[in-house]
């Protein structure tokens, strides 16, 4: 495996397989990451991709800014989809068609697309055990069709289905944790990322990309529209969800849980919250029911990391 | 080995036939009556006779989804269907046709939920009418085996590369033991030739495959798809004919049955037709001039060998299995109605809705269907459509 993260950036691919040209919008930390995942997957992948963001961003006939095979259908199937193309591969290899270079199967989707409508078929695809990676790119909410909250939507977070108002504190209910689910699944490979730590990103991604069965790989992608914050402040954004333990990067390879990133004292939440206008109606009760929990999720992370 | 008959239940032939094309993806879920077609390619797969994937998905949406994958990276992909399933692979039905993904599916018709009902009508199938399938109709084991390997041919043609629906009766086919006549692997293997997919899933030659539509190109797109699934008609009657010269079987869009200068017609699809035939027998000895005409090919709608079959009658009775609820007469009724609407001569056309979720129509009953449907065409009904032996 190359580690993207010791040896110097010069040696990562100029090569841009998801081509420059997309239509996201300025700051958009979901095309970063998926620009980002594409230099560590190298040219002999086969994509699929759901409904989203990326897929209407980068396939508007007659372009595409994919110089990868790639193919998108629906918004729940991806999952799905990529068992099919797998199993495709496969029997025809098997059989003596196969193609001429030895592809891997790499299905994409939003937090919407992985965590809620397309659950189902990630845990049977996860469940078969077929030998594909999953990205799952979290910007925490339905953007595409306009902000509405998914249940990887924060808690506290104002979306246009959980908007704060005089009796609501907008999105109601705690994130969802997808990884811990999929690695219920017995999934050799699952891990966090964050485009704000591009090497670390791009390790993960090959990992799962070179790991016999089932990856996964959960992407926090900033996205500036949908989280009200400023669109140069992506980056930086992205590194305060990881340094207030909001969102911490982990592995977890055949079950054990490694931190990435340890910190002998998380930033305060605030710093993470006041950047982004989605937030900004919290009250300070608010914000410390929100500081406990991140502290108490962090502290059991790290316990579960201690005994791996 | 030459070809060799055998009594076996439906539903097992139609997995030997799936085995005869060597398919190479199998994504399938269960649901009655159409089970014991994807229990055999498990069985077939299991104990090696069959070199395929098979892949147990937790659905039939991700069933249909698994094979859009499969059919892309050109693999020859099956699965089989029926009822709720085919309702909830509904989306995915239009973009495996969109695709042009040369997928073939059997169906093996069931009834509606609710109430729930395992036994076989055709509501399943009107309701994926426009996904943009290529839909044939069956009437016994020996046509389902038949037509499934045409599929292939049909679905793989290069002029076609569009997906193929076989539609069978649940129950009243799929559960039969009937005796087939297996063709030979090596003329099933000539008839089939290899799939060669023009633009698979490829890191050497990568390709965009479903892009987003804005509205200056989709319906550009749809026309496309439109032309392209109403040109396969040659290819199907094409594909019919290289059959009947290969294995001595013959099919065609439209179908008769001692129907030459009949004065009524009766209009059936699917199994039920060979009762009806019975019955157009009996009534034919009583020396009525009544006739029975088939439709075997139902997309893309074979409007032409209609018109030329049943102009000529006074009388067409059309027998729906479904009902369009709220809307006009019975969903086959509709469309004989509108290809024959604005046609010189043309037949009093009534609508007559029977062997809805299971229900028997026997012999006794076409007669009954028959004189009814001409007293109808005579002296009218209250209700645009009526439901043959409904208790109101
Ligand atoms: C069956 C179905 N339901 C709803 C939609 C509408 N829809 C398309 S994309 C989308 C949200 C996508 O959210 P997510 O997966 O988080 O991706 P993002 O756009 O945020 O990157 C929705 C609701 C759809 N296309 N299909
Ligand atoms: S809405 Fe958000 S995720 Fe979508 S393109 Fe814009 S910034 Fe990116
Ligand atoms: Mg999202």
């Amino acid at each position: 495996m190359e580690k993207f993260a010791v040896y110097v950036p010069k040696l990562i691919t100029k090569k841009e397989n998801f081509a420059p040209g997309h239509r996201a919008c300025i700051g958009c930390g979901e095309a970063l990451a998926v620009r980002l995942a594409c230099k560590a997957l190298g040219d002999d992948v086969i994509i699929t991709n759901a409904t989203g963001c990326i897929e209407i961003i980068s396939s508007q006939l007659p372009y595409t800014s994919w110089r990868l095979p790639w193919m998108h259908t629906l918004f729940e199937n991806t999952a799905a989809v990529a068992s099919g193309i797998e199993a495709g591969l496969k029997a025809m290899t098997r059989k003596g068609r196969g193609l001429a270079v030895e592809a891997k199967v790499v299905a994409m989707a939003g937090d919407g697309g992985t965590s809620d409508i397309g659950l189902q078929a990630l845990s049977g695809a996860l469940e078969r055990g077929h030998d594909f990676l999953f990205l799952c790119f979290d910007n925490e909410a339905y953007m595409n069709t306009g902000i509405q909250r998914s249940s990887a939507t924060p808690y506290g977070a104002s979306t246009t289905t959980s908007p704060a108002g005089k009796v609501s504190i907008g999105q109601f209910a705690w994130k969802k944790n997808v990884p811990a689910i999929v690695v219920a699944h017995n999934a050799p490979y699952v891990a966090t990322a964050c485009p704000s730590y591009p090497f670390d990103l791009m390790d993960k991604v090959k990992k799962g990309l070179e790991t016999n069965g089932p990856a996964y790989v959960h992407i926090l992608s900033v996205c500036p529209t949908g989280w009200r914050c400023l669109p140069e402040l992506s980056v930086r954004i992205g590194r305060l969800a990881v340094e207030t333990g909001i969102f911490p990067l982990y592995e977890v390879e055949s079950g054990r849980y490694k931190l990435s990133f340890d910190f002998p004292k998380l930033r305060p939440i605030d710093d993470y919250l006041k950047s982004q206008g989605r937030f900004k109606h919290l009250s300070p009760d608010e914000i410390k029911k929100i500081q406990t929990r991140v502290t108490e999720e962090y502290q059991k992370l790290k316990e579960i990391a201690a005994r791996s | 080995m030459m070809a060799k008959r055998v009594g076996m239940e439906v539903s097992v032939a139609i997995g030997e036939a799936a085995k005869m094309a060597n398919v190479d993806v199998v994504a399938a879920y269960p649901i009655t009556p159409q089970t014991h077609i994807v229990e055999h390619l498990a069985e077939l797969v299991a104990d090696g006779e069959l070199d395929a994937e098979y892949i147990p998905v937790e659905s039939e949406h991700s069933a249909m989804s698994a094979c859009l994958g499969s059919s892309a990276a050109g693999a020859r992909t099956f699965t089989a269907t029926a009822g709720q399933g085919l309702e909830l692979m509904h989306e995915v039905l239009y973009v495996a046709s969109s695709m042009r993904l040369p997928i073939v599916m059997t169906v093996a018709n069931r009834a509606l939920s609710a109430p729930l009902s395992v036994w076989g009508d055709h509501s399943d199938a009107m309701a994926v009418r426009d996904t943009g399938w290529i839909q044939l109709f069956t009437e016994n084991g020996q046509e389902v085996v038949d037509n499934v390997l045409c599929a292939f041919r049909i679905a793989e043609d290069q002029r076609v590369l569009l997906p193929v629906m076989v539609h069978l009766d649940g129950f009243h086919l799929s559960h039969m033991i009937e005796p087939i006549l297996l063709p030979e692997v090596e003329a099933v293997k000539r008839f089939i030739p290899p799939l060669k997919y023009p633009f698979p899933l490829d890191p050497l030659k990568p390709v965009s495959m479903g892009d987003f539509g804005p509205p200056f190109i989709y319906s550009e797109a749809k026309w496309a798809q439109e032309v392209k699934l109403r040109e396969a008609k040659d290819v199907v009657v094409e594909c019919w004919q290289e059959f009947g010269k290969q294995f001595q079987r013959h099919y065609s869009p439209v179908e008769e049955y001692r129907s030459e200068g009949a004065d009524v017609l009766l209009l059936t699809m699917g199994s039920y037709s060979e009762t009806a035939a019975a019955a157009i027998d009996k009534v034919r000895a009583e020396g009525k001039n009544i006739g029975l005409v088939r439709l075997r090919l139902w997309r893309p709608f074979p409007f032409a060998e209609l018109r030329q079959k049943v102009s000529q009658a006074r009388v067409l009775i059309v027998l729906d299995r479904a009902l369009s609820i709220g809307g006009p007469v019975g969903p086959v009724c509709s469309e004989i109605r509108s290809a024959l609407y604005g046609q010189a001569k043309q037949p009093k056309v009534v609508s007559i809705v029977g062997g809805l979720g299971g229900r028997d129509i026997s012999v006794a009953g076409f007669e009954a269907i028959i004189s009814r449907g001409i007293k109808v065409a005579e002296k009218g009904s209250r209700n645009e459509f009526e439901i043959f032996g409904v208790r109101e």
